[in-house]
């Protein structure tokens, strides 16, 4: 106790000068200050060691030509952010990877809304629906792909073995350059969109049920207070699923790596992968490190237009 | 299967858990509501076929998962070959135990330094917290996949390749977390602690014996979240692991889909292997699960 009236005294600044009335309270904010930085220093450290220094490191890289053997550390300045800029390759992973974006997060928000409604009514048999769709969520994305891979078989495959009675010829999934991001984007509704599904039945079930009896009294049907209370209600929840599912779909790598491994001719690899492909199939860890700087540009960009948005409509 | 009804109920006690009043309130059988029955039902199974189709296959003898055409009833008959040659010449259950492994760590470790912040963040008033939270907020936005380039350097450099501390600690940092923990902290009664401390408690009791048992949804709603996620992770353990003893589930079973090339009912099999823990899991703690998800869920990911 002695200690902490000392380092009270110490620590005395005008502030706790003005709270001589009370007290201890200097020996208070003190003792506060230890304990704040001790409870959050595991974390912190973790932080820094992980988090802070990497892309530091990481920004200081992609100034150099470093490669994964450990040559090439000199510094060359903005040169692999110029080469990136004018890699057709690059540019076109970012078209794949905004198609995909856009292609996945319409239905993965529309599909998932729908399916909520739809258990929200109150049907028999809600475990089994909650375990149909949000089940495929808690699969490893290897397994994904190996589940899909397998239905879109070409020759064995259980969705041509389906069509075929409707006079469809084998189409070939993830080899045609027509149907492979079509594949995968079902692929990925299939796999994510129980989990956008399960934020939508939670926002659902905390509506007030006083808003449908009142609309019940004067007389509004059941499609009416669909569209007069309950989208309206769930517009913040859908605001938010947009923007987690347009960051995540940004991101995607796994499951179109696996199934495809970014072909046929380059038609389906996300920017992730073109990170993942420069440095550790190509060696260029400052290349890969630019790459991965104008893709983190992005992500930040897109979040603080999304933000934005949001947050001028809920105002 | 009945069994995950019948073992939750004690803890639905959230409010929102349970039959929600839309439920009690319409029970009349109308058109629409059959009408729905059948819509959903459609979509149930529809989103069941991948499963069903995978474990038909795990079940067909490789001769049978090869012949054309396609059929659900086997020529052969069903058979457990395709699991037992998986799992007597496999590294599955290796895999197994190195996710089990690693995931625990990962979702121990990230709890308990997630925890110590968020509380810090939410009660202890020390010199730069404010900015300090801040940039940890902000860092949110940080794509884990920037990131690999710079973390493999790093692991190169403290000899962590290969090893599982390489899997585990780059996985630990979880400022999302940190801010969910800080949110339901903020809304204990600093009057319950302040009582404890007026009898002298440290700050370290106070948070031991006071908040965290008052914490324990949110706790076991992060740590499910924070589970799942390093249970299924790909990207990372794959760049940072070579050697295949060391491979978690998802990394592996990626080998054997190129190993086994064109062995169809294999490939299921260990599919099906390696998705069994989490789903089974789930079937027993179902309703705890979806709460857990649904609550991190907006904050997380």
């Amino acid at each position: 106790m002695s200690t902490e009236v000392a380092q009270g005294e110490v620590s005395r600044t005008p502030a706790a000068q003005a709270a001589e009335d009370r007290p201890g309270r200097a020996a208070r904010i003190s003792r506060d200050n230890r304990a704040g930085w001790a409870f959050a220093a595991p974390f912190l450290f973790f932080f820094i060691m992980f988090l802070v220094w990497p892309i530091v490191h990481g920004f200081y890289l992609s100034f150099t030509g470093q490669s994964l053997t450990g040559a090439g550390g000199s510094w060359i300045g903005l040169a692999n952010y110029s080469e990136a800029l004018s890699d057709p390759v690059m540019w076109k992973s970012l078209g794949n990877t905004a198609l995909f974006t856009v292609l996945s997060t319409v239905p993965l928000v529309l599909v998932a809304l729908a399916l909520a409604l739809l258990v929200n009514i109150g049907l028999p048999g809600q475990w089994l629906w909650r375990l149909s769709f949000f089940m495929p969520f808690l699969l490893a994305s290897t397994v994904v792909a190996l589940f899909w891979t397998w239905m879109y078989n070409p020759q064995l495959g259980l969705i041509n073995s389906m069509l075929e009675p409707f006079g469809v010829e084998p189409i070939a999934w993830l080899q045609d350059e027509k149907w492979a991001m079509i594949s995968v984007v079902v692929t990925t509704l299939w796999w994510t969109v129980g989990f956008n599904f399960l934020l939508y039945l939670a926002a659902l079930q905390n509506i007030p049920e006083q808003q449908y009896e009142a609309a019940a009294i004067d007389g509004a049907g059941k499609w009416r207070q669909l569209f007069s209370i309950t989208i309206p209600q769930l517009g913040p929840t859908t605001a938010l699923i947009v923007i987690l599912q347009v960051i995540a779909s940004l991101k995607v790598f796994d499951q179109i790596y696996m199934m495809t491994n970014g072909g046929p001719n380059g038609s389906t690899r996300s920017i992730v992968q073109y990170i993942f492909e420069a440095g550790f199939t190509g060696y260029r860890f400052g290349y890969s490190a630019a790459i991965s700087y104008i893709f983190f540009a992005i992500i930040v960009i897109v979040s603080l237009v999304q933000f934005r948005v949001t947050a001028r409509r809920s105002s | 299967m009945m069994s995950a009804q019948v073992l939750t109920p004690p803890l639905g006690v959230h409010p929102d858990a349970p039959a929600t009043p839309a439920r009690r309130r319409r029970r009349k059988v109308t058109g629409g509501r059959i009408a729905a029955l059948v819509v959903l039902i459609v979509l149930a199974v529809t989103w069941l076929v991948p499963f069903a189709w995978a474990v038909v296959t795990s079940l067909k003898s490789e001769a049978d998962a090869g012949a054309t055409p396609v059929t659900w009833l086997p020529a052969g008959g069903f058979q457990l070959d395709a699991f037992t040659k998986v799992l007597s010449e496999g590294n599955i259950p290796r895999w197994t135990l190195n996710s089990l492994l690693t995931a625990t760590a990962i979702t121990v470790i990230t709890v308990v330094i997630s925890a110590l912040a968020g509380y810090a963040f939410s009660r202890l008033s020390f010199k730069g917290r404010r900015w300090l939270f801040v940039v940890v907020i902000a860092s949110i936005v940080i794509p884990p996949q920037v990131l690999i380039v710079p973390l493999f350097y790093q692991m190169l450099t403290l000899n962590m390749v290969d090893t599982y501390w390489g899997i585990i600690l780059p996985q630990t940092i979880a400022p999302a977390m940190v801010f969910i923990l800080k949110k339901f902290f903020d809304q204990i009664p600093e009057e319950l602690e302040d009582a404890a401390r007026m009898d002298g408690a440290s700050r370290m009791r106070v948070f031991w014996s006071i908040v965290l048992p008052l914490s324990r949804p949110i706790l076991a709603a992060v740590s499910i979240f924070v589970f799942i996620g390093a249970w299924n992770n790909f990207l990372w353990p794959f760049i940072v692991t070579n050697d295949s003893s060391l491979m978690t589930l998802p990394v592996g079973l990626q080998t054997v889909k190129s190993a086994y090339g064109v062995q169809y009912a294999q490939n299921m099999a260990s599919a099906l292997l390696a998705a069994a823990p989490l789903i089974i899991v789930f079937l027993f703690f179902q309703r705890q699960i979806i709460k857990g998800v649904a609550t991190t869920g907006f904050g997380g990911k």
